[in-house]
C-alpha cells in the first residue's frame, strides 16, 4: 500500500495535471462531407444506355461530325465574295500548272500527208501555237480528223520538247466512180477519198458507173484484175439496178454478168473469147445474166450476114426490113417484132 | 390464376426476345448486395466437337461479358424497401457491367430471395382421350391440379411439374407419347408475396429495362451450387444471403421445395456491432476479416484493433477486442440460423430423402468453421458448395456470395419447364367458342 503510494506521489510529482478545460471549449468535431452515394443518376444512366445504343453512337460519332464540318463550310461558303476568292483561286492555280514551260506545245510535225491534207489538219487545231498541252484534247482532235475521207488513220502524240506530232495514213485512190452527181475518187474499200472534174484526171484508174458502184468497188476490182486479156478495151463497170454488173468494152461491146457470182461468169466469157475470138467479130452483147444459157447478141452487119445466106431480106438499124418492094417490108418487120417478143 | 399465367407467358416471350438478340442480364437484388451480370448468347457451335465441350446443360452456349457488384441499399429481408436507393443500385451495377460489356442490356432476368416464400405440392389427374399422352393432355393436367387457397396477394413464383405419372408407372420425367389411360402429375409451386414481386417489376421497370423472368435466390442457388448427382439423389440447398437464409430441396433434379429464414449475415454484423459497439461498417470488417465460429485458446490472445478512424468520434482510447468475444458473438447466432433451417427442414420432410446432403452456400457459407458447426446441427453430409464455373466469369464472381447469379444464369440458359410453358388448355382460353365450333364441325362432318 505504501509503494503504491510512493508510486501515486512520483506519478504527480512527473505529470503536471491537465489544465482545466472550460465546458463548451471543446473543439467541434469537424463536419463531415456526406459521401456521394455511388452510382449514376438517372439522367447519367439514360445517356450511358443512350451511347451504348449503336444507332446513336454512330449518329454522334459520325453524323454530328460530318455535319459540323457541313455547317461550318457552308457558313463559310455563304458569302460571295469568298466563294469567287475561292474559284478564282483555284482556277488560278490550275492555270498556273498548266501553262508551266513542261507543258507547252509550241510546234506540229505532221508526216505522211499530202500538202493539202498537211493544211488542213493545221487549221483543223483547235488552239493556236504555242498552248498548254492540257488545252489540246487529242482523242477529240484524232476523231476530227478522222472524219476527214482523204485520211484514213492519224496518229496524235505530244513529244518531248513541246511538238505535237501526227502521223497521218491518208486514203490511196483505187477506182472512179462515176454517178448522178458526179466523178468520185474512191479507195479499195469504196470509201470516198476526193471529187474530181474529169476523168483525165486520173487516166489510170479503172472506172465504174451506176448507183451503188461504190458499195461493191471489191467485187468491181476483183472483175477488173480478172479481166486481163481484154483491159486494153475495157472502159469501166457500170453497175446495173443497184444488183448486178455489166462490163462495157469499147466498140459498144458489153458483157453482162449475173447478180450472183460474177467472177466465174466473166472467166467463162473469157475463155469463149479466147476459144472462138468472140470478141473480135460482131457480137454487141454476151448476156451471161442466166450463167447456164449465154446468149450472144449479135451486131447488124452479122445479121445481115446470116440473113444473106439464108436467103432472107436485109434490116436495117432500127430492124427494118430493107426490101425492094415497100409493102413486103412492112410484113416482115411485123413478123420480126412478134419474133422478138416471143 | 390467368392474370399471373399471362404475366409469365409475357416473360417467357421476353426472354426468347432476348436470346434472339443475344445479350441478356442477370441482376441478383440481395440484401447486402447487389450484382448484374451480362450474358452473351452465342448459340451452339462455339466449340467445336474436338474441344472436348459437350453441352454441358447449356452452359457452353453462352458467356458473361459483363459482371459488376455493388453495394445494396434500401433492401431488407431480400424485399425492396426503399424504391429510390434500390433503384439507384440496380442502375449503378447494371451501368457497371453494360461499360464492361458495351453492349446496351434491354432484358433482366431478377432473382428474389425473401417475401416469405410457400411451398405447395398440388396434384392433377386426367384421362387420357387419345390412349396416349399428348402435350395437351400435360398442360390439361397440370390445369387439374387441384390449387389451394394460397392466401391474400400471393403471386406464383415457380410452378413446376416434378413428377408425372401414366397409370401405375410413377417417376416419369418426359411422359409425351406414353401409352395409358390416365395421366397424373405432381406440381411444386412456390408463392411469394405479391407486394414484394411487384415492388420488384416496378424497380425494374424504373431502370428502363425489361423483366424478362424471376427466380427465386434459393432455386437458383441450388442449381448452381449443387452437383448434377446431389440434385438427382437429393440434397438441400442452404443460400445463407445478408438478410434472408434461403432454403431449397432437390430430388430428381427438380425443386421439391423450398423456403426462407429471415435471419441472414447481416444480423451477425448487427450482433457484433452492438455487443462490442463498434460501428457497423466495423462490425462487418470484424467479421469478414477476423470472424469465425470455433475459439480456441489462441483466440484470447490474438487482439484485434478496433480504434475508431482519427476523423471520428474519437474520443482518444485505442479499443481492442478479443477474437474469442468475436466468435462468442457470432456463434449463438450462427446457431440460431442454422436452428431455423434445421426447422424448414424437417417441415420439409428432408428426414425422409434418400440422401440427407446439406449444401451451404451464400455470403455467409464463408464464415470459417461453419462446416462443422452445421454438421453438428444439420447433419452429417454437410458441405460448403461454391457456384459451377461459367464462361468468362471473373474470378471475384466465383464466391458463394454469388451462387444465385450464376445459377439465374444458368437457369435463363436453360429453363425448367414451368406450367406456363404449355398451352393453356382450350377450355382456359379466350377463343374457346371458336375451337369448339371448329372441333364440331370436323367431328360432324
Amino acid at each position: 500500500m505504501s509503494g503504491l503510494k510512493h508510486l501515486t506521489a512520483a506519478f504527480s510529482a512527473a505529470a503536471p495535471p491537465a489544465p482545466a478545460r472550460r465546458p463548451g471549449a471543446r473543439p467541434p468535431p469537424a463536419a463531415r462531407t456526406a459521401r456521394r452515394e455511388p452510382g449514376p443518376s438517372r439522367l447519367a444512366y439514360r445517356l450511358n444506355r443512350l451511347w451504348l445504343t449503336p444507332f446513336y453512337r454512330r449518329l454522334l460519332r459520325i453524323g454530328l461530325p460530318l455535319l459540323l464540318v457541313a455547317a461550318v463550310t457552308g457558313l463559310w461558303l455563304s458569302d460571295e465574295t469568298r466563294r469567287a476568292n475561292l474559284t478564282g483561286g483555284v482556277a488560278a492555280l490550275v492555270e498556273n500548272i498548266q501553262s508551266r514551260e513542261a507543258f507547252m506545245v509550241r510546234k506540229m510535225e505532221i508526216e505522211g500527208a499530202s500538202p493539202a491534207v498537211d493544211r488542213a489538219l493545221r487549221a483543223m487545231l483547235p488552239v493556236n501555237l504555242p498552248a498548254s498541252s492540257f488545252d489540246i484534247e487529242l482523242r477529240d482532235l484524232r476523231q476530227a480528223v478522222e472524219r476527214l475521207d482523204a485520211i484514213e488513220k492519224v496518229e496524235f502524240r505530244i513529244r518531248p520538247g513541246g511538238i505535237l506530232s501526227a502521223v497521218v495514213v491518208e486514203r490511196e485512190p483505187a477506182i472512179l466512180w462515176r454517178h448522178a452527181r458526179g466523178l468520185d475518187l474512191l479507195d479499195a474499200q469504196g470509201h470516198r477519198v476526193a471529187s474530181v472534174t474529169s476523168r483525165e484526171v486520173r487516166r489510170d484508174l479503172p472506172l465504174i458507173a451506176g448507183e451503188g458502184a461504190a458499195r461493191h468497188t471489191g467485187e468491181a476490182l476483183a472483175l477488173i484484175d480478172a479481166a486481163g486479156p481484154i483491159l486494153p478495151r475495157l472502159r469501166g463497170l457500170e453497175r446495173v439496178g443497184e444488183r448486178r454488173w455489166d462490163v462495157v468494152l469499147d466498140r459498144g461491146q458489153r458483157i453482162m454478168l449475173p447478180t450472183e457470182r460474177p467472177l466465174p461468169a466473166l472467166r467463162r466469157a473469157l475463155a469463149m473469147d479466147r476459144e472462138d475470138a468472140l470478141l473480135a467479130r460482131d457480137v454487141t452483147v454476151i448476156d451471161l445474166r442466166d450463167p447456164s444459157r449465154p446468149v450472144l447478141r449479135m451486131g447488124l452487119a452479122a445479121q445481115n450476114t446470116l440473113r444473106r445466106a439464108a436467103g432472107l431480106p436485109e434490116i436495117d438499124a432500127d430492124g427494118n426490113l430493107i426490101e425492094p418492094e415497100e409493102g413486103g417490108a412492112k410484113t416482115a418487120a411485123a413478123g420480126n417484132a412478134a419474133r422478138r417478143g416471143g | 390464376m390467368r392474370d399471373l399465367y399471362e404475366a409469365q407467358r409475357a416473360m417467357r416471350q421476353a426472354r426468347r426476345a432476348a436470346m434472339a438478340r443475344g445479350v441478356l442480364a442477370v441482376l441478383d437484388i440481395g440484401t447486402s448486395k447487389v450484382t448484374c451480370i451480362v450474358l452473351q448468347f452465342d448459340g451452339p457451335g462455339q466449340f467445336r466437337e474436338s474441344d472436348g465441350v459437350g453441352p454441358m446443360a447449356g452452359q457452353s452456349s453462352f458467356r458473361v461479358i459483363g459482371q459488376f457488384t455493388t453495394q445494396s441499399r434500401g433492401v431488407r429481408y431480400g424485399e425492396i424497401e426503399t424504391m429510390a436507393e434500390t433503384e439507384h443500385c440496380v442502375r449503378h451495377a447494371v451501368q457497371g457491367a453494360q461499360k464492361q460489356a458495351g453492349v446496351r442490356v434491354d432484358h433482366v432476368i431478377a432473382t428474389i430471395s425473401g417475401a416469405r416464400p410457400a411451398s405447395y405440392g398440388l396434384a392433377g389427374e386426367i384421362a387420357l382421350r387419345s390412349g396416349k399422352v399428348t402435350e395437351e393432355d400435360v398442360a390439361a393436367a397440370l390445369a387439374a391440379c387441384e390449387v389451394p387457397d394460397f392466401g391474400r396477394n400471393r403471386d406464383v413464383l415457380h410452378a413446376q411439374p416434378v413428377n408425372f405419372a401414366v397409370d401405375a408407372r410413377s417417376g416419369l420425367s418426359d411422359p409425351r407419347d406414353i401409352v395409358g389411360d390416365r395421366l397424373a402429375v405432381d406440381m411444386h409451386v412456390l408463392t411469394i408475396d405479391g407486394f414484394a414481386a411487384s415492388n420488384l417489376v416496378q424497380c425494374v421497370q424504373r431502370c428502363d429495362l425489361e423483366l424478362a423472368g424471376v427466380g427465386s435466390a434459393a432455386y437458383a442457388a441450388g442449381r448452381a451450387a449443387l452437383v448434377e448427382d446431389e440434385q438427382e439423389l437429393g440434397a438441400a440447398c442452404v443460400d445463407m444471403g445478408g438478410g434472408v437464409t434461403g432454403v431449397s430441396l432437390f430430388l430428381k433434379k427438380h425443386m421439391l421445395f423450398a423456403d426462407a429464414v429471415r435471419m441472414g449475415g447481416d444480423l451477425v454484423t448487427r450482433d457484433i456491432s452492438a455487443g462490442l459497439r463498434v460501428p457497423l461498417a466495423t462490425a462487418e470488417w470484424l467479421k469478414t476479416r477476423h470472424g469465425g465460429l470455433e475459439a480456441t485458446n489462441r483466440d484470447d490472445r490474438e487482439m484485434i484493433d478496433v480504434t475508431p478512424e482519427r476523423d471520428e468520434h474519437w474520443d482518444g482510447e485505442r479499443r481492442t477486442v478479443s477474437r474469442a468475444d468475436l466468435i462468442g458473438i457470432m456463434r449463438p447466432r450462427v446457431e440460431e440460423i442454422l436452428d431455423g433451417v434445421r426447422e424448414v427442414l424437417e417441415v420439409a420432410g428432408f428426414d425422409q430423402m434418400p440422401s440427407r446432403q446439406v449444401v451451404l452456400t451464400g455470403g455467409a457459407s464463408q464464415i470459417p468453421g461453419l462446416d462443422g458447426l452445421a454438421m453438428r446441427i444439420l447433419g452429417q453430409n454437410v458441405r460448403i458448395g461454391r457456384p459451377l464455373r461459367i464462361h468468362g466469369l471473373a474470378q471475384q464472381h466465383t464466391a458463394p456470395c454469388h451462387a444465385a447469379t450464376v445459377g439465374l444464369a444458368l437457369h435463363a440458359a436453360n429453363p425448367q419447364d414451368e406450367w406456363w410453358d404449355f398451352e393453356m388448355p382450350v377450355e382456359r382460353a379466350g377463343v374457346v367458342g371458336l375451337r369448339r365450333a371448329y372441333r364440331w364441325f370436323r367431328n360432324n362432318w
